[in-house]
């Protein structure tokens, strides 16, 4: 797969065939809470392409974890239900059990979590945290192995990988936890990495660090990441195109141009606005009114962000929101961002 | 004169080894800061985690134990234990804590919560005591329902809308908030953020502002301090840490926060990754031999940076600032 696409890309033709290799189609999870089954994503499509960056973005609860731990087949079959298609190269992964997934787990999927000290055994040396990997998806000898994560310590930017390599997870830093994460995760060249916060429990300087270290490997590799975060910045930062989530569903989708140059949901809209920026100084920030709804409350028809723009009048929304193609690569869910303004610029009351 | 001035202050702690555990060595947390904190202002302190930030804003409300210098507030040094009782310190000055969840008594309901500081220090009836509280809730934009809930059943940004309702309940002069809103979401944080504005224009409060999030700063300070490795490297007003920084150090934290302008994405990499290159290659222009800070040197009245004089003033003709 890999060289067709270096052919295809050598070649300067675009890698139409080999582009689409994970489909998420109609997905939906709901997870049982006292007996009952609540959606925490609904009927989310999304397809990632080789070497870009997917960015998924939203505020806590919205299910962008949720939609990466079903990808990686990570939740309790008994607790929840999983419906729709996730195609990764062929292959249904939601029609495969236990040990079909760990055929994909670590090997062509390789995940990077956000607490890197949660996530590292602090009993066990680097290097056997890294070729860990490599004894269950490859049949590398012991030296192959050794050479190996010397190699991966290095492309992950730590300066002295024979010494980190001996080392325990205790004695590293933050910003050098999260490499070997990094390292462990592309052990075996996967063609998908999730990565879910990265960057969240580091420095802003370390934060830059990393986010250039994932930008590398997505070129080497060919990879496609999925970059989940809740950080404006980050995404603007690092993605190519970048699907905003509220209340378990896409609201808009689009490149990343698209998105922070014409935002159209009222909710990427709300979101840009709240941040601080160099404009506004002195001005109070805007503030989006109400809350998410807790999954119990998730009303189940009509557009879900309807409530936190009151002023927009019912008929604005569509009963059944869907996604509008605004321009090309460019979708937004309901129909309620047409004509959308915020109170001010209406020249009402500030929310 | 201002509210709060700091001046050399050290906390030092002690490391213990060899046989008889002899004090061998110690961890400087803080290593001679001097600021000054005035009144109905926020100040702004800022740095990555390990600089010494958290311990400065610990010792100014008294939790941690100063190893020399002084903390004066209306005339007296409050790092003794005495004074601070004379004084009311304690009341006077409260503290808003990150972690919402850990910072609230998870057994107790919220009438307690927010009445604790008032019982400690205004010892009301039982029916002004409620008042206030439900003053206070309505202050922070809580239901008066709120008064017999508990922590848990409250959202992140509400949780901390109630550490700032306990915060203000003594009317204090001065808030010591640590890195207030680093664990809510971009909505919540706007809310709390505009709620500690706003507390701040009806009650003159002054803010100690800890966090690492120079976005945030930049919108709540009128006077930041960057701090590195325990010690001050750069003190000025909004403009001349964000429009004219002087030191590396600043350069490079400023240099790192993400940008949401995706048309200036490469020219921001390209701007980050020359300011990182000078900052490895010219760590001895910057820091003396041990690779610690210089002493702060005035370059303008009230700008500063931790360089040696002829450095830092050419620095500063540079960026084209009046020189003091």
């Amino acid at each position: 797969m890999r060289d067709i696409l270096e052919k295809n890309t050598l070649g300067g033709i675009s890698v139409d065939t080999a582009a689409n290799f994970l489909t998420i189609k109609d997905v939906s999870t709901a997870f049982k809470i006292n007996g009952q089954f609540y959606d925490a994503i609904s009927h989310v499509n999304l397809q990632v392409h080789h070497d870009e960056i997917l960015a998924i973005v939203g505020e806590s609860g919205c299910g962008k974890s949720t939609l990466a731990t079903t990808i990686m087949g990570l939740h309790d079959a008994a607790e929840t239900k999983i419906t729709g298609e996730i195609d990764f190269e062929g292959t249904d992964l939601l029609q495969l059990d236990e040990d079909g997934y760990n055929q994909y787990r670590g090997d062509k999927i390789g995940m990077i979590f956000q607490d890197p000290l949660s996530a590292l055994n602090p009993l066990k040396r680097i290097e056997d945290q890294i070729s860990e990997v490599m004894d269950y998806h490859t049949d590398l000898s012991k030296d192959a192995k050794h050479a190996r994560v010397l190699e991966l310590l290095d492309q992950v930017g730590i300066v002295n990988p024979q010494r980190t390599a001996r080392q325990f997870p205790h004695e590293l830093s933050g910003g050098m936890r999260q490499r070997v994460i990094i390292a462990i995760a592309i052990a075996c060249k996967p063609d998908l990495i999730i990565a879910d916060e990265p960057t969240t429990a580091l420095d802003v300087t370390i934060q830059a660090q990393i986010l250039d270290v994932l930008r590398d490997i997505q070129k080497e590799n060919h990879a496609g990441i999925i970059l989940i975060t809740h950080d404006l910045g980050v995404v603007a930062e690092t993605a190519d195109r970048v699907a905003v989530m509220y209340a378990g569903q896409i609201v808009e989708l689009g490149s990343a141009e698209q998105v922070f140059n014409t935002p159209e949901h009222p909710y990427t809209r709300s979101l840009l606005r709240s941040m601080p920026q160099r404009e506004n100084e002195n001005d109070d920030l805007y503030v989006i009114k109400g809350n998410v709804p807790s999954l119990q409350k998730m009303p189940s028809q009509g557009d879900r962000f309807a409530p936190r723009i009151p002023w927009v009048p019912a008929s604005a929304h569509e009963e059944h929101p869907s996604m509008h193609e605004v321009a090309p690569g460019h979708e937004v869910r309901c129909t309620c961002y047409k004509n959308f303004q915020f109170p001010d610029q209406q020249g009402g009351v500030t929310a | 004169m201002s509210l709060v001035e700091i001046k050399d202050l050290k906390v030092h702690y002690p490391i213990r080894s060899g046989f008889w555990n002899r004090v061998t060595d110690s961890v400087k947390a803080v290593d001679g800061i001097t600021f000054n904190i005035e009144a109905g202002e926020t100040y702004g302190l800022v740095g990555e985690s390990g600089s010494g930030k958290s311990t400065t804003g610990k010792s100014v409300v008294g939790l941690e134990k100063v190893t020399s210098g002084s903390i004066m507030y209306d005339g007296k040094d409050i790092t003794e234990r005495a004074n601070r009782r004379k004084l009311d310190y304690n009341r006077d000055v409260q503290m808003i804590f990150q972690d919402s969840l850990s910072s609230l008594n998870p057994r107790k309901r919220i009438e307690d919560i927010i009445a604790e500081p008032l019982r400690n220090f205004e010892h009301l009836s039982k029916e002004d005591e409620k008042l206030r509280v439900l003053q206070l809730l309505d202050i922070v934009g809580l239901d008066a329902d709120a008064l017999y809930k508990y922590p848990h059943q409250f959202s992140g940004g509400q949780r901390q809308r109630i550490g700032v309702a306990r915060a203000v309940a003594t009317n204090p002069k001065l808030i010591i908030a640590d890195e207030p809103v680093s664990a809510l979401d971009l909505s919540v944080q706007a809310q709390v953020l505009n709620f500690m504005k706003k507390i701040q224009r009806q009650f003159g409060i002054s803010y100690l502002f800890i966090s690492h999030d120079l976005g945030v700063v930049r919108h709540m300070c009128n006077n930041i301090a960057i701090m590195n490795r325990g010690r001050l490297i750069e003190i000025g007003t909004r403009e001349d840490i964000y429009n004219h920084p002087l030191h590396i150090y600043t350069k490079r934290l400023l240099a790192a926060i993400p940008e949401t302008n995706v048309n200036q994405r490469a020219a921001h990499r390209a701007s980050r990754l020359a300011v990182e290159k000078i900052y490895d290659e010219q760590q001895s222009k910057y820091y003396d031999e041990n690779s610690e800070a210089y002493p702060l040197v005035q370059v303008s009245p009230t700008h500063s940076v931790a360089l040696p004089e002829e450095i830092a003033h050419q620095l500063a003709n540079q960026e084209g600032e009046v020189q003091a």
